[in-house]
C-alpha cells in the first residue's frame, strides 16, 4: 500500500480517464456500469488516502513523469485541494450505484458504454482540475470536463428533445467561459514566463500593478464565473440540468459548479492572494452585490417554477450565490463558510435530485402537475425528499444550517451596516426556501393524485443510495467535527499561504 | 501605434468579430462559425507571444550569441487547437441532431417550439 500510495495523486486522476476509452468499447449496460463503479470507488479510496495524509502531513507534491516543478507539471494535494477531490470522488461513487436501473429507463442500453465513458472522463476532468498546480493544465482538464459533460447533458433527448438544445447553449456559453480562462492565462505567462500556480504567486507582487496582469484577472473571473453558473451568467445552468438524465443532473449538481468554485478560491488566494484582489482591485464590491442578487432574486424564481428539477436548479444558483459571498467576505470564517458549503450543499443537493431521479423513475416526469399526492404513493421517496428540502432551508441538524451558521458569523464579523444587511437578505432568502420547499410538500401531502397515476415504490437499488445521502447529510449536520474541521484546516491553509 | 503592436490589433478584431457573431446569429451553423473564429483569435494570441526579436527557429545550434524564439507557447497552442476542433465537432454533431429532432436550425423558431410544447 505505501508504494501505492505515494502514485495516489496520478493514479486518482488516470485511472477513470485510461478507463473510458475501455468503457467505451462494450455493448450492453452491466460492463461498463460496473466497470465505472470500481474505477470511481478507487478514485474516492485515494482521495481519502490523500486527505488523510495531507490533514497530517502537510501538503504533497507529485512530479509528472519525474520534471520537476516549475518546468514540468506538479499535481498539489494540500488541504483545500484533497477535500473538494475527496467531495467529487465520494459524490461521483454514491451516484454510480443508483445509476444502473434509472440510466435505463432513459438511455438506450446499446449507448451505455458511450455514456459512461463520457461519465468517467467526465470525473478524470474535474479531479484533474482540482490537483494540478499548473494553470495551463487546469484549461486542458476544463475542457475535457466540459466536452464530456456537454454529451452527457444531450444524452436525455430520449427523454425531452429540448436537452439537445440545452447542451447546445451551455456548449457556447462553456466554451466562451473556457476561453476567456485561456486568455488570462496566457496573459500571466507573458508576464511571469511560467504556467506553475505556486512560481506565478512567488513572482506576482512584483508585477501585480501592471496592466496585462489587471486583464488577466478580469478574464478569469469571468470565465470563472461563467463555469460556475454565477449570477448574472447562470443562464445555461437551469435548462442543463432541467433536461440531463437524472443522475448526470445529480452528479454535476454535486461537483461540477463545486469545481469551479473551488478555481475561483485557488485563484483569487493562492495566485493573486487575498491583499490584491480585495485591497488592490474591488473584488469585494464586484461579487458580493451578484452573490446577494443571485441568493435572492433566484430563490424566488425557485418558487415559480412547474418542473420539480428546474426548481432544484434555480435553487442551486442560490446556493452558490452563498459560496461567492463566502468568498467576498475575504475573511478566514468567510472562506470556511464557502468550502464547507461546498461539501454541505454537494450532499445535499445530489440526494434531493437522486429522490427526484426515483419520482420520475415510477411516474415517468418531473412536472408538478404529475406529482400531485406523490407524498400517498410513493412515501419513503417523498419523505426522503422533505427531509432533503429541510436541509436545504438550513433547518438546525442539518448541514444547511452548518454552514449558514458560519456564513451567518463571517458577515457579522464585519461588525457593520453591510453586515448586518447581509445577515437579514440570507434570512430572507432562507424564508424564500421555506416556500419553494412548502409548495412540493403540500403539492405531495394534500393534493389529490391524479386519475390512474402510476403508484408504487422505486425499486430498492434506487432507494437505498438516495438514503445514504440523506442519512450522510443529517450525520454531516449533526456530527460536524470532521467536515468543519477539514474545511477550517483549507481555510487557515490558504489565509496563510497569502501571509 | 496601431502598426507598432498590430498582431494584437488582430487578435482583438477577430476576438470581437467571433463573440459579436455567437451572441448576434440566431441559425447555429453561423452560431459555430463565430465561436471557432472566437477561439482562434485566442490561438494567434498565443502564438504571436512566443515570438522574440530577432528571434530564430528554437532549434540550438553551436553559437553563442543566437537568440531563439520562445517554442512553449505553440505547444500549449497545439493542445488548445485540438480542443478547439473537438468543441466544433461535437457542436456541429449537436446541430445535425437538433435539426433531426426540430426540423430546424434557427434558434428563434427552435425556442419557439419549446415554449409552445
Amino acid at each position: 500500500m505505501s508504494s501505492l500510495f505515494t502514485q495516489a495523486p496520478i493514479l486518482a486522476i488516470i485511472l477513470p480517464l485510461l478507463s473510458a476509452p475501455i468503457c467505451a468499447l462494450f455493448r450492453g449496460a452491466t460492463f461498463p456500469w460496473a466497470l465505472t463503479t470500481i474505477v470511481s470507488a478507487l478514485s474516492f479510496s485515494f482521495s481519502l488516502d490523500l486527505l488523510f495524509h495531507v490533514a497530517e502531513y502537510g501538503a504533497i507534491s507529485y512530479e509528472i513523469g519525474g520534471w520537476a516543478p516549475p518546468w514540468g507539471i506538479e499535481y498539489i494535494a494540500d488541504p483545500l485541494s484533497a477535500f473538494v477531490m475527496m467531495v467529487i470522488s465520494g459524490i461521483s461513487t454514491g451516484v454510480l450505484l443508483y445509476a444502473r436501473e434509472s440510466i435505463l429507463k432513459e438511455v438506450p442500453a446499446s449507448r451505455l458504454g458511450f455514456f459512461f465513458a463520457a461519465y468517467l472522463l467526465a470525473l478524470a476532468g474535474m479531479m484533474g482540475i482540482t490537483i494540478t498546480g499548473d494553470a495551463f493544465n487546469i484549461f486542458v482538464f476544463l475542457e475535457i470536463t466540459s466536452l464530456s459533460s456537454y454529451v452527457l447533458i444531450s444524452m436525455g433527448a430520449g427523454t425531452d428533445r429540448r436537452a439537445l438544445t440545452a447542451a447546445f447553449q451551455y456548449l457556447i456559453v462553456g466554451t466562451i467561459g473556457a476561453t476567456f480562462i485561456l486568455i488570462g492565462v496566457g496573459l500571466l505567462y507573458v508576464m511571469t514566463g511560467t504556467l506553475n500556480i505556486a512560481d506565478i504567486a512567488s513572482q506576482f507582487d512584483t508585477i501585480a500593478d501592471t496592466r496585462p496582469i489587471r486583464a488577466a484577472v478580469g478574464f478569469l473571473m469571468v470565465g470563472f464565473a461563467i463555469k460556475l453558473a454565477m449570477f448574472p451568467f447562470h443562464i445555461w445552468l437551469p435548462n442543463a440540468y432541467t433536461y440531463a438524465p437524472n443522475i448526470v443532473t445529480a452528479f454535476f449538481a454535486g461537483t461540477a459548479t463545486k469545481v469551479s468554485v473551488y478555481l475561483m478560491i485557488r485563484f483569487i488566494y493562492s495566485m493573486f492572494g487575498a491583499d490584491f484582489s480585495f485591497g488592490e482591485l474591488p473584488l469585494t464590491t464586484i461579487l458580493m452585490p451578484l452573490a446577494v442578487v443571485a441568493f435572492l432574486s433566484m430563490s424566488v424564481v425557485a418558487i415559480f417554477q412547474d418542473n420539480l428539477k428546474r426548481l432544484l436548479a434555480f435553487s442551486s444558483v442560490a446556493q452558490l450565490g452563498y459560496m461567492i459571498l463566502g468568498i467576498a467576505l475575504a475573511s478566514e470564517t468567510g472562506l470556511t463558510a464557502s468550502i464547507l458549503h461546498i461539501f454541505n450543499h454537494a450532499i445535499v443537493k445530489t440526494g434531493l435530485f437522486l429522490t427526484v431521479g426515483a419520482m420520475f423513475y415510477v411516474t415517468g416526469s418531473t412536472y408538478l402537475k404529475d406529482l400531485a399526492g406523490i407524498g400517498q404513493r410513493m412515501p419513503i421517496t417523498t419523505f426522503g425528499f422533505v427531509l432533503g428540502g429541510l436541509a436545504l432551508i438550513g433547518v438546525p441538524l442539518t448541514p444547511g444550517f452548518i454552514s449558514k451558521w458560519y456564513l451567518v458569523q463571517g458577515v457579522l464579523e464585519r461588525g457593520d451596516a453591510i453586515g448586518y444587511g447581509l445577515a437579514i437578505a440570507m434570512l430572507i432568502s432562507s424564508l424564500f426556501a421555506v416556500i419553494y420547499i412548502w409548495r412540493i410538500v403540500e403539492l405531495a401531502y394534500f393534493k389529490p393524485s391524479p386519475e390512474g397515476a402510476p403508484t408504487g415504490e422505486a425499486p430498492l437499488t434506487l432507494i437505498i443510495p438516495c438514503w445514504i445521502f440523506i442519512f450522510g447529510s443529517f450525520y454531516f449536520g449533526i456530527e460536524t467535527s470532521m467536515s468543519v474541521g477539514f474545511a477550517e484546516t483549507a481555510a487557515k491553509f490558504l489565509m496563510g499561504a497569502v501571509k | 501605434m496601431f502598426f507598432d503592436h498590430f498582431y494584437y490589433w488582430i487578435t482583438v478584431i477577430l476576438f470581437v468579430i467571433g463573440l459579436y457573431t455567437v451572441m448576434s446569429r440566431s441559425n447555429l451553423i453561423k452560431k459555430m462559425i463565430g465561436l471557432s473564429l472566437f477561439q482562434i483569435s485566442v490561438f494567434l494570441f498565443y502564438i504571436t507571444m512566443g515570438k522574440i526579436e530577432g528571434g530564430t527557429a528554437p532549434i540550438i545550434i553551436d553559437q553563442p550569441d543566437v537568440v531563439y524564439s520562445n517554442p512553449l507557447p505553440h505547444v500549449l497552442i497545439l493542445t488548445a487547437i485540438v480542443v478547439g476542433v473537438a468543441t466544433t465537432a461535437l457542436g456541429l454533431a449537436l446541430v445535425v441532431r437538433i435539426k433531426e429532432a426540430f426540423d430546424t436550425i434557427d434558434e428563434e423558431e427552435i425556442l419557439q417550439m419549446e415554449e409552445t410544447k
